[in-house]
């Protein structure tokens, strides 16, 4: 893959190809496998993808804790007879974002983009822009693909855990993903996506990851929301061709300097932030004493 | 050539898994479905003593019923993973959980599963190091490393002559390329661990035809975890 996107931009544009063609034929000769056979499974993943949006809209999903869980359905619901502030579009990105959050949180199936715990951002945003704008599949593959060359240029040049560098090294990396490959979807030129990725991820620098009781839920399902918020925000930026005053690459390795520099109580501990509210430490004591590890399993015989 | 490993697309869209962490979840599944494979068959009995955030942050996580999940030989993406602890009951698999100190090396993210079936036990530690992705890092006292992304004949013998030629000559009369291979013995003349990592499947026949060698203790295909 690349090593930024400054590199990615300039091949898109000497080639005059999209993103996501650069990244499909740089996977086929790293991994040896067919256009048809990547595409095949990156539908796969699509499918995934829509199959947790549509559980999580549909009915109330609670997490395995018990202490989050039910919300994009309450909103989904919502949305039917209200006109949101956030307009239908991000209204409904928003409630998909949740819902594969809450989906993930329930121990339901989902795919990590990049992580579990940021998994509802990209299909929220590429599944809402197929109901609004109406792409095919094939669109959206695509825009996967856009989405893993952005996010592997992330890897390489920072990080995408969460543990290493915070939130803003998931959801803010799951968002400027998104936005880049939104960008692309609509219409916007290479240098334009870059652009988008770099506005995005610019408002998420700092966001620190502290899970309460160190569970991928509170307060991750509600920024997944956000994440497609932001992203929103940047894709309509730079599709108008504002642009970031510091390039994507410089923001991606102010977020990997963020990142070192940040405290380890805001790195997954659940040793700060959220979780170390008086309420944050109520809800891991009722989590956390209530083990299972020093119960068995009985074994019935069933022939 | 570039001398950091290669991401592929779906590293980054993916991997297709029950939540909801990777590490604790995704990673836990193929800890217990290597651990299985290594038993050969479907514990009967299962102690999984859980480590540092294992045991902290485990239960929360799911990671109980994802260890037992792998165990009862489901995938990470099996939408059953949540009902495993009732499936193992019905299954006839007996689980114990319990905490333990597995040293300071020890990854936070560590088990030892002891399991039993039949007359067979075998005892396997490993970790799950994130993302996904795990390291098997004792078998039965033996110090070892594998991660389970590529097929592995595990092979446990006497220490003597030509252990290793035979099993690399089983496999290459079967076409299969080694990736990586390892070799760990307690001291000489005793009994030594042979692990081959192979770039395809190891057909049933080669850890069969192995088990007739009177030198060999056990010998087990344990296939790749990863998509």
């Amino acid at each position: 893959m690349f090593d930024s996107l400054a590199d990615m931009v300039a091949q898109a544009e000497a080639r005059r190809l999209p993103l996501h063609e650069l990244v499909l034929e740089a996977e086929t000769v790293n991994s040896g496998q067919s256009r048809l056979q990547l595409r095949t499974r990156m539908r796969e993943r699509l499918e995934v993808m829509r199959r947790a949006a549509e559980q999580g809209i549909h009915r109330p999903v609670m997490s395995l804790s018990g202490i989050s869980g039910g919300n994009a359905h309450r909103f989904w619901q919502w949305l039917a007879d209200h006109e949101p502030l956030t307009g239908p579009i991000l209204s409904r990105a928003v409630a998909r974002a949740m819902a594969v959050n809450e989906v993930n949180a329930g121990m339901g199936c989902i795919v990590a983009t990049p992580t579990a715990g940021s998994a509802g951002i990209l299909p929220a945003v590429l599944l809402t822009l197929q109901e609004a704008r109406g792409f095919d599949d094939e669109a959206l593959v695509d825009a996967l693909f856009t989405a893993a060359g952005i996010g592997a240029v992330i890897i390489r040049r920072a990080s995408v855990s969460g543990a290493a560098g915070g939130c803003q090294a998931e959801t803010g990396s799951a968002a400027a993903m998104a936005a880049g490959a939104a960008t692309e979807l609509l219409g916007g030129t290479p240098r334009q996506a870059a652009q988008a990725v770099a506005i995005t991820l610019k408002n998420m620098l700092g966001l620190v990851c502290d899970p309460v009781a160190g569970l991928v839920e509170v307060p991750c399902v509600k920024r997944n929301a956000a994440g497609a918020a932001q992203c929103f925000i940047a894709v309509d930026l730079a599709l108008a061709g504002v642009e970031s005053v510091i390039p994507p690459d410089e923001v991606i390795d102010a977020m990997a300097s963020i990142g070192r520099h940040m405290d380890e109580r805001f790195k997954e501990t659940a040793q700060g932030g959220l979780a170390a509210t008086p309420t944050g430490r109520r809800l891991a004591q009722i989590v956390l004493t209530a083990g299972p590890f020093s119960a068995s399993v009985g074994s019935r015989s069933t022939g | 050539m570039s001398t950091r490993p290669t991401v592929s697309v779906f590293d980054i869209i993916g991997p297709i898994m029950v939540g909801p962490s990777s590490s604790h979840t995704a990673g836990a599944v193929r800890l217990g479905l290597v651990a299985r494979a290594i038993l050969g068959a479907q514990p009967a009995e299962a102690l999984i003593e859980l480590h540092g955030s294992f045991a902290h942050t485990g239960r929360g996580h799911g990671t109980d019923k994802a260890l037992v999940a792998g165990l009862l030989g489901m995938k990470p993406a099996d939408e059953r993973i949540r009902h495993s602890l009732e499936l193992a009951a019905t299954n006839g698999m007996r689980v114990r959980f319990a905490e333990a100190d597995l040293g300071q090396d020890a990854h936070p993210n560590s088990v030892r599963l002891t399991l039993s079936a039949g007359q067979r036990t075998v005892q396997v530690e490993g970790a799950s190091i994130g993302g996904g992705m795990i390291r098997i890092t004792r078998i039965e006292g033996y110090d070892v490393l594998f991660t389970g992304e590529h097929d592995a004949l595990i092979v446990v013998a006497e220490d003597r002559p030509g252990t290793i030629h035979t099993v690399t000559g089983l496999l290459l009369a079967h076409q299969i390329n080694i990736a990586f291979s390892r070799v760990e013995r307690r001291r000489r003349g005793g009994e030594a661990i042979m692990i081959f990592e192979t770039d395809d499947p190891i057909p049933a026949l080669i850890p069969e035809s192995l088990t007739d060698f009177y030198w060999v203790r056990w010998a087990r295909h344990v296939p790749k975890v990863t998509d």
